[in-house]
């Protein structure tokens, strides 16, 4: 086992890892941030999308020694300072963007990374984005529409269904 | 997937020294390697990874030729190619989704030689050199078929030179659930001809449709290919097409790749 340092969420946390351990479980079974899902493990759902260095990835297909140093942000880190959720989730909330919520901290994270990269994408740059991460429930509709609302565009101007 | 040591070394030559160990293979995005091991097709007792090599990373113009560094991200690729060679640019922003390319790199697609993958076909249409650890490889020589290239067992591929054409474009026909290229042809025309790479079609691997290159060399436009196609014989037969399906893609992607090159 060997010692790997994050800073997570913008505070530094330390765990033992084997060569094996994946981002994703070290974040989720050491340091007990269980927010991050893996739902493939097999690098094609996106459940697990977090950001290390400013930059999404998927944590089930990247070592937790290989990313020791790094500054990861997790889907706990994405709330408002006072705890209140912050505009893209809000969004999600608002346009019934998830159902069961397996693959919402994915989407989040993959929405907010795209926003970062293109403040005000259309529907269609929003959904060639996210095609790295599955949803099973909502059919992406309402995903899309909260990522446009997320970016302060008007969602009602994409059709109905 | 099976424990294994982990060690991440800061230059090529700590690299190739933690190689000479049998055991051993290079980790660079993980996005292929990683996924083989927890189905443990693989199995090795160390991972040496590249992540931490600076040397190994970056696009660099030289004159005529742009070099990319192995460990280099295809995210990088996609937006520090683009004013170069905005064909290889666009092909590296179409390889997989965002997240991919945030960690995967040209080495280690190049090293693992995916029948269906995106790179190879630009290395072999532009006649780029893979330079690795102790010596340069003509593109021609380094596909040897589905998941074989000419690296010895120990060497890194340390950089990719790519000639740069005068006109070029990749077109891919996405396998909607891999985003591999079900088939796809790049294209690049240069003084001395034009050079044409099929991926994701043959059993073989890339390969150059010489019968395609014959006709834009004399006659650069899609009308140059009309009604040719593949030969479907050696063609990949899955359920996501039979190898008739794949050879006449072959005259397709082409086309629209002539019809795009810019
Ligand atoms: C969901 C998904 C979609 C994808 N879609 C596409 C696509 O559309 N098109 C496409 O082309 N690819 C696609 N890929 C594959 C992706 O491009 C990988 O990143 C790439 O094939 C492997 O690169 P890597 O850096 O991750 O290598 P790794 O997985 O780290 O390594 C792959 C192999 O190469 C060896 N290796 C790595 N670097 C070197 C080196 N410098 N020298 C010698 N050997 C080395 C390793 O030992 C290993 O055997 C996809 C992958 C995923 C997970
Ligand atoms: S759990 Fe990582 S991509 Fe599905
Ligand atoms: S809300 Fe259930 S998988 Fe997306």
């Amino acid at each position: 086992m060997t010692k790997v340092t994050l800073t997570v969420n913008g505070k530094s946390m330390s765990g033992e890892a084997e060569g094996r351990t994946l981002l994703a479980s070290f974040l989720r079974d050491t340091l007990g941030l269980t927010g991050t899902h893996i739902g493939c493990d097999t690098s094609q759902c996106g459940a697990c999308v977090v950001h290390l260095d400013g930059k999404a990835v998927k944590s089930c297909t990247l070592l937790a020694m290989d990313a020791d140093g790094g500054n990861v942000t997790t889907i706990e880190g994405m709330a408002n300072a006072d705890g209140s959720l912050n505009t893209i989730q809000q969004a999600f909330q608002d346009h019934h963007g998830l159902q069961c919520g397996f693959c919402t901290p994915g989407m989040v994270m993959s929405a907010s990374a795209l926003l970062a990269e293109n403040p005000k994408p259309t529907e269609s740059e929003i959904r060639h984005y996210l095609e790295g991460n599955i949803c099973r429930c909502t059919g992406y509709h309402n995903i899309v529409k909260a990522v446009l609302a997320a970016s302060g565009q008007d969602a009602n101007v994409m059709a109905a269904e | 997937m099976y424990n294994f040591d982990f060690v991440k070394p800061s230059s090529v030559a700590e690299a190739v020294k933690a190689l000479s160990d049998d055991e051993a293979q290079p980790l660079s995005g993980g996005q292929t390697l990683l996924p083989s091991m927890k189905q443990r097709l693989n199995a090795p007792g160390t991972l040496v990874s590249l992540t931490g090599i600076a040397e190994l990373k970056g696009v660099k113009r030289e004159g005529d030729t742009l070099v990319i560094g192995a460990a280099t991200l295809h995210a990088t690729v996609a937006k520090e190619a683009a004013a170069h060679y905005p064909a290889l640019a666009e092909l590296a922003g179409q390889i997989g989704d965002p997240a991919v390319r945030n960690r995967g790199t040209i080495g280690g697609s190049l090293a693992n030689n995916d029948p269906s993958a995106c790179y190879p076909a630009a290395v072999l249409a532009s006649g780029a050199t893979i330079v690795t650890s102790n010596r340069e490889i003509a593109a021609d020589d380094y596909f040897q078929g589905m998941f074989t290239t000419a690296l010895e067992p120990g060497e890194i591929i340390t950089a990719v030179r790519f000639p740069i054409p005068q006109k070029a474009a990749y077109a891919k026909f996405v396998q909607p659930a891999s985003r591999f290229a079900l088939t796809g042809a790049f294209v690049a025309q240069y003084a001395d001809g034009v050079r044409v790479a099929i991926t994701g079609a043959s059993e073989g691997g890339v390969f150059r449709w010489s019968e395609g290159e014959a006709a834009l060399s004399s006659n650069f436009s899609a009308d140059a290919l009309k009604g040719m196609s593949g030969e479907a014989e050696g063609m990949i037969g899955d359920l996501h097409g039979t190898p008739a399906y794949r050879a006449h893609l072959v005259g397709v992607m082409t086309r629209r790749a002539v019809s795009a090159a810019h």
